[in-house]
């Protein structure tokens, strides 16, 4: 057993949802009992769609237990492929379904269904959301896609893709497809297919066709191209192009599998980044502590982004899927840091209460333990909120992807000429600890006073001249301030922090 | 699943025959209950023992995680807990171990069963007798059943609440009458109450449950007790079973489920009805001043229930009866006909009630009826709207405060506002 408060990742039937609700025309048969119906509302409510997921339930409740569920099951397929007629179907079982072993997939196989059916085999007690979102497409690739369908000629025609991996419920997914379809039509490459969000049955047997694989979201789509580079042939392109280096990269890569020129591109579309973070104001991002924490392909991604692109330092970098966990070790060791994988959110928020970062770019966990901690923070992956499917066309992928992600991790810092201004006013009493950021706006609570007290292990004593100096440190770095002084006492064997300790650490930690 | 069940109406009343219907059923399971009863209960813990479904419903449902460590948590199965029970209860007391040592101020903890448990049949109500033997007096561990297979949505507190019977203290024949409000309600609400009863004069007022879990009040032969929620009734069997009689009324929603249930309670201790009249007169003058401004817009609309938290029926009856809408079906997940029998007789007569649900055959209902308003929950209402029906999330009513005579304006506003922001919207 494994306590938990929250998790980062539902089971994996939710994953088969996911893949499902994005699709077009099909409907998923989930032995389940009663309440799990409430995954319906991650889809109605947090994505805001105006359809029901489709996704049948067979709902059984214990008097059913007694008596025969494999019966309720194979009346729910009757009536459901009556109702909506689906072009396929996905069986499958939820957690406690598994238990009761009434074997979904056999059940459909003897009924002899007038349609192409998926059985689905996920491991409740073992697997996660993601997982069961990659098997699931998977599944329907293999079960679905027609053999015979390949790539033709390719003289006379432009090069053709499949953009693999986004799903219903995916983080900036819709805009994502959007940028990278108009990236890959600058260099002269169409799409094939988009799957599984948006995709019918149809599409899915015409995968073969196209050239190449673009997998642009590796959690769900990996193991569906990992099946059809060994059914056809078709490489894959896995660098994810978030952020301007990482764009060009995938330029480059597309442009070589696909035969053509990426210089033109390359020449033109350059994202405002690079000169919104060249030009003066943007000086005071230099350094800025960041805590980066979500999925591995965008914990990656994103630290990429504020080390090359914006000039932060990254103090911090985790994911919660242990399934790509090797990625983002290898990139905690680019950046000197220890990588972080834990789907434990209270982990998180020790690690990131330690590392004392000014921005925490996370997953809608990591937005609330950095509201707690009164530090800024960015959303840049799954799991989100309502607040992160916007109205606004923003993706992360592409250049246009690059400009979003400038503005929207820069919002939530203080911004530059305004921490000018509280270092100037700091004993002005608009400016002082009780008042808030302007850019914060009402609503956020004042950090809490932590002056009085010394840290966890430190002997150090806090002398008056230097406490009251210590208040005059904005509250946002006071923390930082704190520790490192007393970490700079405690190395000298200082008993008592005098005003001078205080700033003879800030000279010895100066960056 | 979906045989036609025979129509039968409900004994003592003049409604339509009810409809039952069995189907798939779009309904949270009793773990949703975890959300209201841990900021009602200040000194409890909810262990749900189950999967990472049950913990992922909870957070979804819950729909913002406000707290850091909020007072409940999932002890989520693996592989290795179904091999073998003797594991499993050993795992739990060690996740158990953990949490207490991490929760020092716990007093109560509330192991709760889900379908996984229930289904491996791991005997948590033996799981907590170990566990209380081993941590007392600091803690007491309790158990109930929040499964979906067991139970719907409020039917989870029920369940909590029925598990807290045995904990009350006794009372003997010589005790004073006590009277007990049975039901979770918001702290708002259960002061208002207790001061209106003190009003009436009934002296001896406690709530089940109280704000903490130490305090649960005494019961004996001379307690009387009310139920504030439709949904109660097994808790209501176990407190009679400890030799308590519930007085039977109306739920108190609107002015005249509050006057009824005051009224029916004043009964019952002996006290005259023209005192209590005089006493909730300038309350129920309040209500109706609140209520009057939403009449207006609520008046002569037609609403639509699908089955959810039970408190379906009253609020119908009231939402008829006060401000004037036309109830076209209400559905409830299950008609206890001997705590409804008096809200079945205030239905305005000819009113559709259906038990049960098959969602997609009444979905078929809810557009060939187009009612002005559908209350549904959150997975049906989006779907709706985009349909053109307005609709109200049902589990708002379970969340907010309703009950009583300063609330009954604000239940009626939840009911407004959707229809007042279909006519604002422009776009």
């Amino acid at each position: 057993m494994q306590l938990s408060v929250w998790t980062y990742e539902g089971p994996p039937h939710v994953g088969a949802m996911r893949v499902a609700t994005g699709m077009k025309g099909i409907h998923y048969l989930l032995h389940s009992p009663q309440g799990d119906t409430y995954a319906d509302l991650l889809f109605t409510m947090i994505e805001r769609r105006d359809q029901r997921p489709p996704v049948t339930y067979t709902t059984f409740q214990a008097r059913d237990l007694g008596k025969d569920t494999s019966q309720l099951f194979q009346d729910a397929a009757n009536d459901l492929i009556e109702r909506y007629a689906p072009d396929a179907l996905l069986v499958g079982a939820s957690c406690t379904a598994e238990l009761i072993q009434d074997d979904p997939a056999g059940l459909v196989e003897k009924m002899g269904l007038p349609l192409p059916v998926v059985p689905l085999e996920l491991p409740s007690y073992q697997r996660k959301e993601h997982w069961g979102a990659a098997e699931t497409f998977y599944q329907i690739v293999r079960t679905l896609c027609d053999k015979t369908r390949t790539a033709s000629d390719p003289a006379g025609r432009r090069p053709l893709a499949n953009l693999l991996g986004p799903t219903a419920l995916g983080f900036r997914n819709r805009d994502d497809i959007v940028e990278v379809t108009g990236l890959l039509d600058k260099l002269g490459v169409d799409v094939n297919v988009v799957a599984p969000l948006g995709a019918s049955a149809a599409d899915i047997a015409r995968l073969g066709e196209a050239d190449f694989n673009i997998v642009i979201y590796p959690e769900t789509g990996d193991l569906a191209a990992d099946y059809l580079k060994r059914e056809f042939g078709q490489p894959a392109i896995r660098t994810v192009p978030i952020g301007v280096g990482a764009t060009q990269d995938f330029v480059r890569e597309v442009a070589e599998l696909a035969g053509t020129d990426p210089e033109p591109l390359l020449a033109e579309g350059l994202s405002r980044l690079s000169w919104w973070s060249r030009s003066v104001d943007s000086n005071y991002l230099t350094g800025k502590r960041v805590f980066i924490f979500g999925d591995g392909t965008h914990a990656v991604a994103a630290a990429r982004v504020a080390s090359e692109e914006m000039g932060f330092k990254v103090v911090g970098l985790g994911c919660y899927n242990r399934e790509y966990a090797r990625d983002v070790r290898a990139a905690a060791k680019t950046y000197g840091v220890e990588p972080l994988i834990t789907d434990d959110h209270l982990a998180v928020e020790s690690a990131i209460e330690a590392a004392q970062p000014e921005l925490v770019l996370g997953t809608q966990m990591e937005r609330h333990i950095a509201k707690r901690f009164g530090i800024g923070c960015s959303v840049i992956s799954s799991p989100v909120h309502v607040q992160d499917f916007p109205a606004r066309y923003s993706p992360h992928m592409g250049f246009e992807g690059a400009n979003v992600l400038f503005d929207e991790w820069v919002h939530p810092l203080v911004m530059g000429l305004e921490e000018h201004l509280l270092t100037m006013f700091r004993d002005d009493f608009e400016f002082n600890d009780s008042a808030v950021p302007s850019h914060l706006g009402p609503g956020h609570s004042v950090p809490q006073e932590q002056v009085a007290e010394p840290a966890n292990d430190s002997e150090a004593v806090w002398s008056d001249d230097a406490q009251r100096e210590l208040k005059k440190i904005p509250f946002f770095v006071r923390g930082k301030a704190r520790k490192n002084t007393e970490a700079f006492a405690a190395e000298r064997g200082v008993g008592t922090i005098e005003l001078e300790t205080l700033y003879e650490a800030k000279a010895h930690y100066a960056r | 699943m979906n045989a036609p069940a025979a129509l039968k109406a409900p004994a003592g009343s003049d409604c339509a025959p009810v409809l039952k219907e069995r189907g798939q059923r779009e309904v949270f399971c009793g773990l949703t209950g975890i959300i209201w009863l841990h900021r009602k209960m200040q000194d409890a813990f909810f262990l749900v023992v189950g999967s990472r479904t049950c913990a992922h419903l909870i957070q979804s449902a819950a729909g913002v995680m406000i707290f850091a460590e909020p007072r409940f948590a999932t002890a989520i199965m693996e592989e290795r807990d179904l091999a073998g029970l003797a594991d499993a209860n050993e795992e739990l007391d060690r996740i158990v171990d953990q949490l207490l040592a991490r929760r020092p101020e716990i007093k109560s903890l509330f192991l709760v069963g889900s379908c996984p448990s229930e289904v491996i049949k791991l005997d948590l109500s033996k799981a907590a007798q170990r566990l209380s033997t081993k941590h007392a007096p600091q803690v007491r561990v309790l158990n109930y059943s929040g499964s979906g297979i067991e139970t719907t949505f409020t039917q989870g507190e029920d369940a909590c609440l029925e598990a807290l019977v045995p904990e009350m203290p006794v009372l003997g024949a010589d005790a004073p009458a006590n009277l007990v409000i049975v039901g979770s309600l918001p702290d708002i609400v259960e002061d208002q109450f207790k001061r209106l009863f003190a009003g009436i004069g009934i002296d001896h007022v406690a709530s089940l449950p109280e704000r903490a879990v130490a305090d649960l009040p005494g019961v004996g032969p001379n307690t009387r007790f009310l139920l504030a929620q439709p949904f109660l009734n097994d808790t209501a069997h176990a407190l009679t079973k400890r030799g308590a009689h519930r007085i039977d009324a109306l739920f108190p929603f609107g002015v005249e489920g509050t006057s009824n249930w005051l009224h029916a309670a004043a009964a019952a201790f002996g006290i005259d009805a023209a005192h209590v009249d005089a006493v909730i007169a300038p309350y129920q003058e309040r209500a109706r001043t609140a209520l009057a401004h939403q009449r207006e817009r609520l008046a002569g609309k037609t609403i639509f229930f699908m089955p959810d938290s039970q408190l379906e029926v009253p609020l119908a009856r009231f939402l008829a009866n006060e401000l004037g809408m036309i109830p076209l079906e209400v559905g409830t997940p299950y008609l206890h006909t001997a705590h409804m029998a008096q809200e079945l007789a205030a239905l305005p007569t000819g009113v559709q009630l259906s038990e049960g649900q098959d969602v997609d055959k009444q979905l078929d209902r809810v557009r060939s009826a187009r009612p002005d308003l559908t209350v549904c929950g959150l997975g049906l209402a989006n779907p709706l709207e985009a349909e053109g029906l307005s609709t109200k999330w049902a589990i708002e009513l379970v969340f907010s405060p309703i009950h009583g005579f300063d609330q009954a304006g604000d239940l009626a506003e939840l009911f407004a506002r959707p229809l007042r922001r279909r006519d604002v919207l422009k776009v």
